[in-house]
């Protein structure tokens, strides 16, 4: 049994010592139930992967991604500039984050209010570990020959164009990947991005991930990978909604990679 | 008798070039009521871009076949236009076929291949009518999508029906003009049979030579007047994408899709709440009048552009995930509003001398319902589909901010989420203390 460690920034920088890069948790992944379970299993592969990495625990707030797309501009540049100097102080260069809205508001939103990050997906940074051969997730076998669909975020596919990462992490299981009607730029939204996530949807015919889980459940796939909370909660209550949750499973792309390694 | 026809010619093309000019000039002083945005960077991409989207027609070619049909539409128009210079300068001069004596043999050569542009545009045009027409493509429907019921549909068909008109009006002439060849008539210079029109001779068989002359005039004065006719539908048309198609996509936005566009005027605010810096009075930015968009003068000029540029053809609603699953929301929608506002406003600045005097509307409220703005999951999938390169969800996030900052009003969950984020910074009510908390079940 592996010792896992997660070393905070602070005790980093107490013990004089910087890290590789810098664990971007997220306010799902520190407080949603199910998606701290990808929290944790995407710690354990960095682990395995000997990577010096640290979080910055406590001191991480939300990025302001769904203050801004509400329309709240003020609540978002006091969140973001004050993360831009916890940043800085503990002078990050590089992050990796499993969620594709920190992703984007990091990447791409930060550099404007002064934060100037290399910003990297947790999909694009399985890939690399898996292609330098630092985990090996295929050992185990599990979904060898399994039929898995993957539901591209909006955040990560259409906003920063990110569609082959996830998909070559998903081949490294030997899995049995089958696509969906509407993939990559015509993939569609599970229904939480632009803050829908903390509001009931407008009236209409249909919820938005009803309609999606549909559509992956038409593939015939036991397994739907996802590399986003928010597609994580929408896609599971969709699941529940069809009373589909004993035979079909929702899985972020590091509890996959996790569980093929045995990690 | 062409003395009177040349000066009736002049007379027309002159009115047609003021009446346009008049649309051009209101139409490009609605743009210029909106926001200064400087989107001339990187003026290589641009240009790249611009020709591989409305030039090229990339986009078009998502899907083979519509692609293939539109594009002989546009290759026709933009080709076909070269005769028309001829026929102006026959119309000005009284001359027949001026071009003809200038390039000798290769002159039915020419004409033969626009009449094949020509024939190819008719049938396009006529397979797109019975498309329009029929239910097969939901996203035309106007049962379907109330944006398109009564004016829009109509001017969907008008312009196709237009097309189809003048296109049989130049095969027609040609075919006029070839019989009055064969029959020796001294206004017509020899040029051998055309292409295509030569097939349609037979239509002509036993008139009278007076009678052709009548109908190659009749013909050809349809043709000219129509498509002056049609320069100036097209400025009231979603058709004026035909010109805006190359600006508008030359001006895009060239950032990742994801990123939200910034508001330096909060910036120096919020720096002092924070007590980053105290800049001296003098630097701290004045506090704008108004904070995200209300009417069509708080969004940005290429916004403007967008709506002016809009096809309607309803593939960004047809992607939009809150449209597919009945909510009010229709990215075609915002576009064809924020158009229908700038019209008005250009109405009430013609009525008024040149200055819009306020009608007590606005953007938001008037013609964008809040329904609709807080439907948007901000997915990006209406900017990836748009053929022009237009972006609805910018005109939706800054309405948001005006709903959010100005009037402070949005649903009573986003409130909660923002004092969640105030006080615990996060969306969810949680301690922050309890951040780390997730790691103590790593087995340690
Ligand atoms: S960004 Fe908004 S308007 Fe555009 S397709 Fe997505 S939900 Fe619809
Ligand atoms: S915004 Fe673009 S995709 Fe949507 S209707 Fe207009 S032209 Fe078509």
């Amino acid at each position: 049994m592996m010792d896992y460690k997660v070393p905070t920034m602070a005790e980093m920088a107490a013990r004089n010592e910087t890290p590789e890069i810098l664990f971007w948790v997220g306010c799902a992944g520190a407080f949603d139930d199910r998606y701290k379970k990808v929290t944790i299993a995407f710690a354990k592969i960095l682990n395995h992967a000997g990577i010096r990495f640290a979080v910055l625990g406590t001191e991480e707030s939300c990025t302001g991604d769904p203050a801004r797309r509400a329309g709240n501009e003020f609540a978002f540049q006091m969140l973001a500039m004050s993360n831009i100097q916890v940043l800085d102080m503990y002078s990050v260069k590089k992050i990796v984050t499993a969620c594709p809205h920190c992703f984007n508001t990091l990447k791409n939103e930060y550099p404007g209010l002064g934060g100037n990050y290399e910003v990297i997906h947790h999909s694009e940074f399985l890939q690399q570990l898996i292609n330098e051969r630092k985990i090996r997730p295929a050992d185990g076998q599990p979904f060898q020959g399994k039929k898995i669909t993957f539901h591209d975020s909006c955040y990560l596919g259409r906003a920063n164009g990110i569609y082959n990462a996830p998909r070559e992490v998903l081949h490294a299981l030997d899995a049995d990947l089958v696509e969906m009607k509407r993939s990559r730029a015509k993939g569609l939204c599970c229904g939480a991005g632009g803050a829908q996530m903390f509001k009931e949807p407008e009236k209409g015919t249909k919820d938005i991930n009803i309609e999606r889980i549909e559509e992956a459940l038409s593939t015939g796939a036991e397994t739907i990978a996802v590399g986003c909370p928010f597609c994580m909660i929408m896609m599971t209550d969709g699941l529940k909604n069809k009373n589909k949750e004993d035979s079909v499973r929702i899985y972020d792309l590091a509890e996959l990679i996790a569980q093929a390694g045995n990690f | 008798m062409t003395i009177i026809q040349q000066i009736l010619f002049i007379l027309s093309l002159g009115i047609a070039a003021w009446l346009v000019s008049r649309r051009i000039l209101i139409i490009s002083k609605t743009i210029r009521l909106g926001k200064d945005e400087n989107l001339t960077d990187q003026p290589g991409q641009r240009l790249a871009t611009m020709m591989r989207i409305a030039f090229g027609q990339k986009k078009m070619f998502d899907k083979p076949w519509v692609g293939l049909l539109h594009f002989m539409v546009y290759a026709g128009f933009l080709l076909i236009n070269i005769e028309v210079l001829e026929i102006i300068l026959d119309g000005i001069t009284g001359r027949h076929r001026l071009f003809e004596p200038l390039l000798g043999d290769f002159y039915p050569v020419l004409i033969g291949f626009f009449e094949i542009l020509a024939l190819a545009v008719l049938v396009a045009c006529s397979i797109f009518l019975v498309r329009r027409s029929t239910g097969i493509v939901s996203r035309l429907q106007p049962t379907r999508h109330r944006e398109l019921r009564n004016w829009p549909q109509l001017d969907g068909k008008l312009i196709l029906i237009a097309e189809i008109v003048l296109m049989m009006a130049i095969l027609t002439m040609n075919a006029a003009d070839s019989t009055l060849q064969d029959l020796d008539n001294p206004h017509y210079p020899q040029t051998g049979t055309f292409l295509i029109s030569q097939f349609l001779k037979p239509v002509f068989a036993g008139w009278n030579e007076h009678g052709l002359v009548i109908y190659e005039r009749i013909a050809w004065w349809v043709h000219i007047l129509g498509i002056f006719a049609f320069a100036l539908y097209v400025t009231y048309s979603k058709h004026l994408h035909i010109a805006l198609a190359f600006p508008n996509t030359y001006f895009t936005r060239l950032v990742p899709k994801g990123e939200m566009k910034n508001m330096p005027e909060i910036t120096s605010e919020v720096r002092i709440m924070l007590g980053i810096d105290n800049p001296p009075h003098s630097e701290v930015q004045a506090v704008p009048e108004r904070f995200g968009a209300r009417d069509v003068q708080d969004l940005s000029w290429k916004n403007l552009m967008d709506a002016y540029s809009c096809t309607e053809c309803g593939r960004c609603t047809a992607a939009c995930p809150a449209n597919i699953t009945g909510k009010k929301l229709s990215p075609r929608k915002i576009m064809m509003d924020t158009r229908d506002r700038l019209e008005d406003i250009g109405q009430n600045m013609l009525a008024n001398k040149g200055t819009f005097s306020d009608d007590g509307k606005a953007l938001i409220g008037d013609y964008i319902l809040e329904e609709e703005i807080l439907a948007c999951t901000t997915c990006n999938a209406c900017v990836q589909e748009c053929p022009v390169l237009i972006n609805p969800l910018d005109i939706i996030l800054q309405l948001r901010r005006y709903k959010a900052m100005d009037e402070a009003k949005v649903p009573a969950s986003w409130n909660m989420m923002f004092q969640n984020i105030d006080t615990n910074q996060a969306p969810w009510k949680f301690a922050p203390g309890d951040r780390f908390n997730w790691a103590e079940s790593l087995p340690k």
